[in-house]
């Protein structure tokens, strides 16, 4: 079994013989799935709880305090400790709620990112499904969130999850436009929707350099729409503590609650890794065509580190900006969308229509 | 005909919200009866009381350095300057002609609580509005202003350093040396205030044109203090009744003239700046001298009735004693400027929509002790 930690492809492979070699191959498939299932819920699970934890990290330094540091060394386990206490609570048992929907709503959330998490590639060969339609893939089931974010806002039987849920949804539901039409300017530019390809196309210099103007202006929208979308940033105001509302997920306690939260932080994950795959090379180390010198000095760094590296960074960035803005107004948020951000990026995509057609990108 | 009867009923119900008295955006423990027609606001109703502790009553059976510490506890941010209201008011009763180093001590100190009272209001507006960091970064430097009042007198915001005829101590003899430093620190820091929120796009579209104040309705509600001037009502009590050292200060009264939360936002900022210039012009030139006068031990008030006011951190902060010559008074009234602030909330907030009513709360910047007394 060769562990070749730059092309995970033959480690793969070699798995997938040896459980065809054994098993019958309905069972080698169930197997494989099987597999694929608990490493993903597992990254899932891990990469949820840290990002909290960097969260509160980030967010103190820029706030010039500390953060947890008493639990582990610098507060490692702290959000270990949370997510203890918060499996610990007591369920709270609502008569009035319609209590299928009630139930349901924080899975639907969190199955909608699951399912956006199986499309990414994280490495050259660790991919769980290379769909031939993966960006469009990856948007259409990431929108299936929101009907997890009514059905809580509604089944709660509260006028003010209610408020909070429709805000949200009308909030996602415009957003996802932005989203959709940032990454459509990626595909006129790749020419191809599958997510390995338009990694390998970025072999010798991302997108973001190749398509320079119209590529800048898209990563720009799509950063904003894309924060606007997961309710993150400036744009919580369906969540904020400080308003009236204290949102959609009121009336949840204990693991339900922490579905929600995760489901959140992971739709981050989800967001800022589709932005380091598509604009930043994903995989792709930084290749600067010519320079081979530079490019073996950068080979020499796994791929997974490089994609791990990225979407680090623009994680970051949308920590960064969460703890500078105040908060939009929601009238003011769907303003920003419908009037503004709509018509950048109908026109942004004219502009990388064009300049693919007259070949005037690198 | 019905269906549309119908339906122009549920457009048009009315629903009423609480914004009960625990809540992390009304400061204190206020409670605001909200009536709501989809986002907007169409009446607010303020339910005020839920930290009534009977001051003024309890006024009636202290004598008169007593009552200096309960003053500390009415608008506690502007702490300091209660009680140099209280003093001057039996000073005046009194007749008593206080030392000129007791007039620049209060002076300066009147300055730096207002500059650590307006900064705890950049903190908790920003962090209403949702900047979270501002909060940390305004408390940052508020610090430094705490402790240079520790170090005075020991307390950190409810002084109690005054007292009838001077103040208790004398100034310890760092303290020009500490507040000198301070000024020199903040008048940077001031322009990272300016950076992270002032000058931001988001903040300016939350607060410009919304709950708008005009000049006859802030007179006639009697606002007073910046949210007063933001709506270019003047009412500075330092220019017009000039009490301390303000007659020979040399600084501006901010007035604005939009009536808008921004402006009421600007004005506070000019006012941390032009307390600044204030301490500047005062704390190179302390005389020296008594830092008291002295007093009786039983302190009694001539009959009659005495009135004097300052300018708090917040506007109009006015003291009323009436006394019959006995060492306690038969009545203390305070004229509290929050209470009218507060009054004016439901007519500003009309037509609003509920997320603006928080950043109009906030840039109305009410102490509720102080409503309540």
């Amino acid at each position: 079994m060769a562990f070749n930690i730059y092309d995970l492809t033959s480690f793969t492979q070699s798995i997938d013989k040896a459980l065809y070699s054994v098993l019958p191959p309905f069972w080698a498939v169930a197997t494989e799935m099987l597999i694929i299932g608990v490493a993903i819920l597992a990254f899932y699970a891990v990469v949820g709880l840290y990002l909290v934890y960097a969260e509160r990290k980030v967010c103190a330094f820029m706030q010039n305090r500390v953060g947890p540091n008493r639990v582990g060394p610098y507060g490692f386990f702290q959000t270990i400790a949370d997510l203890i206490k918060l499996l610990f609570k007591e369920l709270v048992h609502i008569k009035s709620a319609d209590q299928l929907l009630f139930n349901l709503a924080p899975f639907i959330v969190i199955c909608a990112s699951f399912l956006a998490i199986a499309a990414i590639p994280f490495a050259k060969g660790l991919h769980a499904i290379d769909l031939n339609i993966g960006i469009f893939y990856v948007i259409a089931v990431s929108s299936t969130g929101v009907i997890g974010i009514l059905l809580a806002g509604w089944s709660s039987n509260n006028k003010y999850s209610l408020i909070g849920a429709m805000r949200s949804g009308a909030q996602i539901v415009s957003y996802e436009l932005s989203v959709g039409l940032s990454l459509i300017t990626m595909v006129i530019l790749s020419g191809s929707m599958q997510l390995s390809v338009i990694v390998e196309n970025q072999a010798n210099g991302w997108y973001i350099f190749k398509g320079h103007l119209p590529a800048i202006i898209s990563f720009l929208v799509f950063l904003v729409a894309s924060t606007a979308e997961t309710n993150r940033g400036p744009f919580d105001l369906a969540e904020a503590e400080s308003e009236l509302t204290a949102g959609f997920h009121t009336e949840y306690s204990g693991i339900r609650f922490a579905f929600f939260f995760l489901a959140e932080y992971m739709n981050m994950f989800i967001v800022a890794s589709i932005a380091a795959t598509v604009f930043w090379g994903g995989w792709m180390p930084l290749h600067i065509g010519g320079w081979a010198a530079f490019n073996h000095i950068m080979d020499f760094i796994p791929p997974f580190i490089w994609y791990i590296g990225k979407t680090a960074v623009v994680i970051w960035i949308m920590m960064w900006f969460k703890w500078t803005f105040p908060r939009l107004r929601i009238d003011q948020l769907l303003s920003l969308e419908w009037k503004y951000l709509l018509p950048i990026n109908l026109v942004n995509v004219l502009l990388m229509a064009f300049i693919v057609l007259m070949g005037w990108h690198f | 005909m019905t269906e549309k009867l119908i339906q122009e009923d549920i457009e048009h119900e009315e629903y009423t919200i609480n914004m009960g008295p625990q809540h992390p955006s009304t400061h204190g423990v206020l409670r605001l009866v909200v009536s709501l027609k989809g986002e907007i606001v169409e009446r607010v109703e303020p339910h005020c009381g839920y930290i009534h502790r009977g001051i003024e009553k309890m006024c009636e059976k202290l004598t008169y350095p007593q009552i200096i510490h309960l003053t500390d506890r009415l608008d506690y941010l502007s702490a300091h300057m209660n009680n140099h209201a209280v003093c001057l008011c039996v000073e005046n009763a009194l007749e008593i002609e206080v030392p000129e180093r007791v007039r620049y001590i209060r002076t300066i100190m009147d300055e730096l609580a207002r500059i650590a009272s307006h900064e705890l209001w950049w903190c908790s507006f920003g962090m209403d509005l949702g900047g979270l960091t501002c909060f940390f970064y305004g408390l940052r430097d508020r610090e430094k202003i705490l402790d240079i009042f520790e170090e005075t007198c020991g307390a950190r915001l409810l002084l109690s350093y005054n007292t009838p005829g001077g103040v208790m101590y004398d100034l310890h003899p760092d303290f020009q040396k500490r507040v000198k430093e301070f000024i020199v620190y903040f008048r940077k820091k001031i322009k990272e205030y300016d950076d992270l929120l002032t000058g931001n796009v988001i903040m300016q579209q939350r607060t410009k044109g919304i709950g708008f104040l005009s000049k006859e309705d802030a007179i006639s509600y009697g606002v007073t203090g910046p949210s007063g001037r933001g709506s270019g009502f003047s009412c500075d009590v330092r220019k017009h009744r000039p009490y301390g050292m303000y007659h020979k200060t040399d600084f501006k009264e901010i007035l604005r003239y939009e009536g808008d939360t921004f402006a009421r936002y600007i004005v506070r900022m000019d006012e941390m700046r032009e307390s600044m210039n204030i301490i500047e012009q005062l704390i190179d030139n302390l005389p020296e001298g008594d830092f008291a006068v002295k007093m009786k031990p039983i302190i009694r008030l001539p009959e009659g009735e005495y009135y004097q006011s300052i300018e708090a951190a917040r506007g109009e902060f006015g003291v009323y004693i009436i006394s019959d010559g006995n060492k306690t008074p038969v009545r203390v009234k305070f004229r509290s400027p929050n209470f009218c602030n507060l009054s004016a909330l439901d007519l500003i907030s009309r037509k609003q929509k509920i997320a603006d009513l928080v950043a109009i709360g906030g840039s109305l910047d009410y102490v509720i002790p102080d409503i309540d007394r």
